[in-house]
């Protein structure tokens, strides 16, 4: 196994995502995520890669649509309003049906909000974000070696369906370090006959287009794209659980809360409480199926998330509100502490005595 | 088994340089770490801290809330800080910075003159490293006899020259009496 290093999540996605072959990054300067532009700044003109400081998020997001339309690994990152701002782009390059990998290191919202870590992106990452019907596939890392690992897999998904992926951190993921361990080898490459990279007058021109006048062939478009999504929840939706086993209230949180939830749940343990976690990977597709499942057997939920409540809705859809489900949560920029978990911890067992 | 370090003090005192250090030791020692910087405008001449766990176990949050160790490198972060250590935490305070003892009882206090030691010694700018090294023998997280290996790893490429008086700075930190 390769040496591990000391890295912060900012730079590990980025060396990560040189490792899946990734040689353009267009990118803006924001809080707290700046440190992956620097770290392309640094990296990319030592191996023939592209490292370019747009204008603006909207023509660095427009550069990722050309380079991906050339069927090459392309990506961009910001924070919260700099992602809003590319909100248009990516919308085009879903409709386009191209393959990119988008970094959104929240910070909290709305409006320019501040530059501490949250969660409240939520419903724009997971609902699309721009204009029409489509979605990102969502990744959401819980850790620094997670920030590396899903940044090399995402490209692979990306260019497998043909479609944006977005890394959701926020940014205490961006921000801190921990051991990481790079050692990735050869990327898996997909074949990309679709990619406008010059017909060498073998074959007849390829487009790459988000435009169709014809209501009828846009609606087919529209409609192949979602059996394409159909196929996506049914393979990619992912979570992992812990102490799942026996447990009777089931925590559900992802990145940074999952992380403060992990605390709650071991101190919940300890006092003899019997407690799990799922913690979503995927936020979209969202692994509903984890969840009914967990709704068997657990008596109440605690949603533990960065906003005023957003992934509780997709919590309660995938339990079909069987269940009570308790929000624990803090925004703008505030972290839940573990005892505001175990207080909540403490609510849904009641809650859940009351229903059973 | 872990420790949750506080390092707190004014942006450019290396507080962030002194949790690396720790961070970098205990991975080299085989524990699970984690380092989290304060990020922001509060950055730029106002007060910088960074939490540091160093575990026998993986870590859940990489929030230090409640530390058992702190290190308090001007009066803001120690009248921030001194209230969230948990009961017997050791509190280490630059005392050439600090004049107010710790008020707490139920807490250990440590006062090293960092700044003022390392501006005697020509090593301005080093208060942070006597402090870690004055910690380290508190808390005997990283063996002496490593220090060098890690700061090898911490110290960029560039600045190479700047390890001994690193190393120099930590051992002063541990030798110091009082």
């Amino acid at each position: 196994m390769a040496e591990k290093v000391l890295m912060k999540g900012n730079e590990a996605l980025a060396e990560a995502a040189i490792a899946a072959g990734c040689r353009h990054y267009f990118g803006y300067p924001i809080t707290p995520q700046t440190e992956v532009a620097a770290y392309f700044a640094k990296r990319m003109p030592k191996i023939g890669g592209t490292f370019l400081q747009a204008e603006s998020e909207i023509a660095a997001i427009n550069m990722v649509l050309g380079v991906a339309a050339a069927g090459l690994r392309a990506m961009t990152s910001s924070s919260s309003p700099g992602i809003s701002l590319k909100g248009e782009g990516i919308s085009y390059i879903a409709g386009s049906d191209l393959p990119c990998l988008i970094v959104n290191v929240e910070r909290g919202g709305p409006g320019l909000g501040g530059i501490q870590p949250s969660q409240s992106d939520y419903f724009q990452a997971t609902r699309g974000g721009g204009h029409g019907d489509y979605h990102c596939l969502v990744l959401a890392p819980g850790s620094v070696q997670e920030m590396a690992d899903f940044a090399f897999h995402g490209f692979e998904l990306a260019d497998r369906y043909r479609m944006p992926v977005m890394l959701l951190a926020d940014g205490t993921l961006g921000q801190m370090m921990e051991p990481v361990s790079l050692d990735y080898g050869e990327p898996v490459t997909v074949e990309k006959p679709w990619a406008t990279n010059g017909t060498r007058m073998q074959r007849k021109h390829n487009i790459c287009n988000s435009l169709f006048l014809q209501p009828e062939e846009l609606e087919r478009e529209n409609i192949r794209r979602y059996q394409r999504y159909e196929e996506i929840k049914k393979n990619e939706a992912r979570a992992v659980s812990y102490e799942m086993d026996d447990a009777e209230i089931c925590i559900v949180a992802f990145g940074i809360a999952s992380r403060v939830a992990l605390n709650a749940m071991h101190a919940a343990r300890a006092q003899g409480k019997k407690v799990g976690l799922i913690r979503p990977t995927t936020v979209w597709p969202f692994p509903s199926q984890a969840l009914a499942e967990a709704a068997q057997r657990c008596k109440a939920f605690v949603c533990v998330e960065l906003s005023m409540g957003q992934m509780i809705e997709d919590v309660e859809l995938s339990i079909r509100c069987k269940r009570p489900v308790v929000l624990c949560n803090r925004v703008g920029g505030v972290i839940p502490s573990p005892q505001e978990v175990l207080a909540a911890i403490e609510k849904a067992e009641k809650l859940g005595g009351e229903t059973l | 088994m872990s420790m949750n370090i506080l390092i707190a003090g004014f942006g450019g005192q290396g507080v962030l340089f002194a949790g690396k250090v720790l961070a970098y030791g205990g991975m080299l020692e085989g524990k699970e770490v984690s380092w989290l910087p304060s990020y922001g405008p509060e950055m730029r001449g106002g007060t910088a801290n960074c939490n540091i766990i160093l575990s026998d176990t993986p870590i859940g949050s990489p929030i230090v809330n409640e530390p058992d160790v702190l290190l308090a490198m001007n009066l803001p972060s120690l009248d921030k800080f001194e209230s969230a250590c948990v009961p017997g935490a050791k509190v280490f305070v630059d005392s050439s910075l600090i004049e107010r003892k710790v008020a707490r009882t139920d807490v250990q206090a440590f006062y090293v003159p960092a700044t003022r030691m390392a501006s005697e010694m020509g090593m301005d700018g080093l208060a942070n490293m006597i402090l870690v090294g004055r910690m380290l023998r508190e808390c005997p997280a990283l063996p002496r006899e490593r220090w060098e290996e890690i700061l090898q790893k911490v110290v960029s490429a560039r600045k190479q020259n700047l390890l001994a008086l690193n190393l120099k700075a930590m051992e002063t930190g541990w030798n110091y009496e009082g």
